[in-house]
């Protein structure tokens, strides 16, 4: 049975109502000044920006590739417990993302101090204090912390329909360890895969708390920036909006690459 | 069905009788017994009618920042609790972040507020781009109350606009047990004894200000060649900084995680408490002088009641309640007198009126150009990096990323092919 095209209507007028005209808004700011001229200023402005951009991005493929290699054996271990096991584990998994964001970096905070908990029981055994918060990895740790969930869940999700005896077979069939996770596990989670990259790279791309809190100020991303161009000294919506919209073009240009990657991957049972 | 119907019917006319009765009792405000309930002195109250709006079912929208007020707090009078008690009005208190946030939210018209309480720059700012409207002081006739040094300020210079609320100076808070010798002069927050143990503030005109404040240039220059001189200061800095701060201070002094930070005297004062090794000094070169004031948006849907508000927030008793909650100093000459001498005679938080004069100077707002140029180079201070490896190492890493793809579509392609 097909469902009649009317029930569509208000997904789509929520669409146009919070994703269309925003988005519109955004390229009318990116492309105008303030006195509303159209000009293309704003989007050259952006070479000054270039460097933090880019680093912006080196550290969400950073924290993206982290959160892979973590999530896939956790998710394959989760997805092969028995059901019992395997609802608490998925519950156990969830608990801390009942906890607010802010409050979760802010843990880190008092953890990774020079005067945190970390460096005081190390200071127990003689070592430290070592330098752990205010520089590049604690924004990396931050975010692999908070957004992990999002690539254990879908990976979870794909593998737990992985039929055990697909596994099976490709062991009777001479297969070592690492070939069955190569030909096997890896090409059937690809769609898991997929959606939990973008799900840790995109918040993770755009996001200002985490480098403020973690990096101390001084290891800004472009989401700080971009913060700063609505809520600091000089209030610049259009240079704002401009990075917002750049940042977008590459995070999709992005996406589509990793998606052609994928999509190679794509095996026909 | 029918008979969850009746129930909701019923439970609706049972709120609605209690809201009737509720308006009833709320029809003769006894002035002396509310002001009794919550532990106020009748007498050193103002003869104001407050409750000449009870009966119009007026709420109003009041902004601050966080923790400014007296409220939600056991040891002290709950101010808006207070007002709404005595006036029937329903205070709708919000917080905002900062004058920015506070700006950027009238501008775009997404908040109403029919008080708000910016920062003497952000007050000339909003003066001059029509965002506030003139006060009706016949409504405020506790502006007598003000101190007469902070009428006629700088930011509002005919005193049309606002009415001071609370200020104070900026100040550098140090851990004595991590710093020998004294602390005089900004000089310390350049100190390469401390790299590693300093903190800064996390905004441009804040930190631009101390740079300012250090070279003894004024801080509200409007000179790109001294801002250019600021910005190579703070660049220097950044070498020793161990991060840039704004409330976050509070942790990291407390808990010994840094050694030396600016911030403002009303919050040293709290963390002085908190943490005993913690002191603090203006030092010798010279501050800034904040006062917040209340104003009244142009957007304001209710000007009397507000107004009202207003002259509720300068009754003595009041702002001083205020004024011991948040540990900022106040302006109101009849609050000051109920304060301990021992406060009374602390000179960080109460100096004299020379000492403000010669060693203190207000923000007021930029121009444009300015706020632009110093937001510039506060992102350029923020965002450099030496290391320019960035862009080709993720350059390259994509073209890799693009030769694989197209290489692996190859292969299989002519694997296919077979």
């Amino acid at each position: 049975m097909k469902a009649p095209r009317s029930l569509a209507i208000p997904y789509a007028v929520w669409v146009l109502i919070f994703t269309v005209v925003p988005l519109a808004l955004v390229i009318g700011f990116a492309f105008s000044d303030t006195d509303g001229k159209i000009t293309l200023e704003n989007i050259f402005a952006m070479s000054d920006y270039m460097a933090v951009l880019f680093r912006s991005i080196l550290f969400a493929i950073a924290a993206t590739v982290i959160c892979l290699v973590i999530a896939f054996p956790a998710a394959y271990i989760i997805s092969r417990a028995n059901a019992i096991n395997r609802s608490t584990l998925v519950v156990l998994l969830m608990v801390p993302m009942w906890i607010n964001f802010l409050l979760r970096t802010y843990a880190w905070m008092t953890l990774l101090e020079q005067n945190g908990v970390i460096n005081r029981l190390l200071g127990l055994i003689d070592l430290g204090p070592y330098q752990l918060i205010n520089n590049s990895g604690a924004v990396i740790l931050g975010m692999v912390y908070n957004y992990l969930p999002f690539m254990i869940l879908p990976l979870y999700s794909v593998m737990v329909k992985i039929d055990q005896s697909i596994i099976e077979a490709a062991q009777d069939l001479g297969s070592n360890k690492i070939r069955l996770v190569r030909k096997v596990l890896l090409p059937l989670s690809m769609p898991g895969i997929s959606t939990g990259v973008i799900a840790v790279f995109v918040p993770s791309v755009s996001t200002f708390i985490i480098s403020r809190m973690l990096g101390g100020g001084t290891n800004d991303l472009i989401g700080d920036i971009i913060e700063m161009q609505f809520s600091g000294n000089s209030y610049n919506p259009h240079l704002g909006s401009a990075m917002a919209l750049v940042l977008m073009i590459i995070v999709l240009f992005m996406m589509s690459l990793f998606n052609q990657f994928g999509s190679e991957e794509d095996v026909q049972l | 069905m029918k008979r969850i119907f009746a129930l909701i019917s019923a439970a609706a006319l049972a709120l609605s009788l209690c809201g009737c009765a509720g308006s009833q009792v709320s029809d003769e405000i006894d002035r002396d017994a509310v002001l009794e309930e919550f532990g106020l002195d009748p007498e050193l109250f103002s003869d104001y009618d407050y409750s000449r709006l009870k009966d119009e079912d007026i709420t109003l929208n009041v902004a601050n920042w966080g923790e400014y007020m007296s409220i939600n707090d056991d040891e002290s009078v709950d101010v808006n609790e207070a007002f709404e008690a005595l006036t029937g009005i329903t205070v709708n208190y919000k917080t905002v972040a900062s004058n920015e946030t506070l700006y950027s939210k009238l501008l775009s018209g997404g908040a109403t507020y029919d008080i708000v309480i910016p920062s003497d720059y952000m007050i000339s700012k909003m003066i001059k781009e029509g965002m506030l409207q003139k006060l009706d002081f016949d409504n405020i006739p506790n502006l007598a109350k003000i101190m007469p040094s902070f009428l006629n300020p700088q930011y509002d210079p005919d005193n049309e606009y606002s009415v001071p609320y609370l200020w104070g100076m900026v100040c550098i808070i140090y851990n004595t047990t991590m710093i020998d010798g004294e602390i005089t002069s900004w000089a310390s927050l350049w100190d390469e004894k401390y790299a590693g143990n300093i903190l800064m503030f996390n905004n441009p005109r804040d930190a631009f200000g101390i740079a300012q404040a250090y070279l003894g240039y004024s801080l509200n220059t409007e000179s790109k060649a001294e801002l250019d001189r600021c910005a190579a200061l703070l660049k220097e800095q950044k070498e020793i900084v161990q991060g840039y701060v704004m409330d976050e201070i509070f942790d990291k002094l407390e808990g010994g995680s840094a050694a030396i930070g600016p911030y403002y005297v009303g919050d040293a004062v709290t963390m002085c408490d908190d943490n005993p090794d913690l002191d603090y000094i203006i030092p010798a070169e010279g501050t800034n002088w904040f006062v917040d004031a209340v104003c009244i948006p142009t957007t304001a849907e209710n000007k009397e009641a507000a107004e009202m508000y207003i002259n509720f927030l300068c009754e003595a008793e009041i702002a001083l309640a205020n004024c011991d909650y948040v540990g900022y100093s106040t302006p109101n000459a009849a609050a000051y007198e109920l304060l301990d001498d021992e406060v009374k005679s602390d000179e960080k938080r109460y100096p004299s009126d020379e000492f403000l004069a010669e060693n203190t100077e207000v923000f007021i707002n930029l121009s444009d150009e300015t706020n632009a140029y110093m937001q510039e180079l506060w992102t350029q201070l923020k965002v450099d990096n030496s290391n320019v490896w960035f862009v080709p190492l993720f350059l390259v890493c994509l073209i890799a990323a693009t030769v694989f793809v197209n290489v692996r579509r190859a292969l299989k392609k002519k694997r296919d092919s077979y």
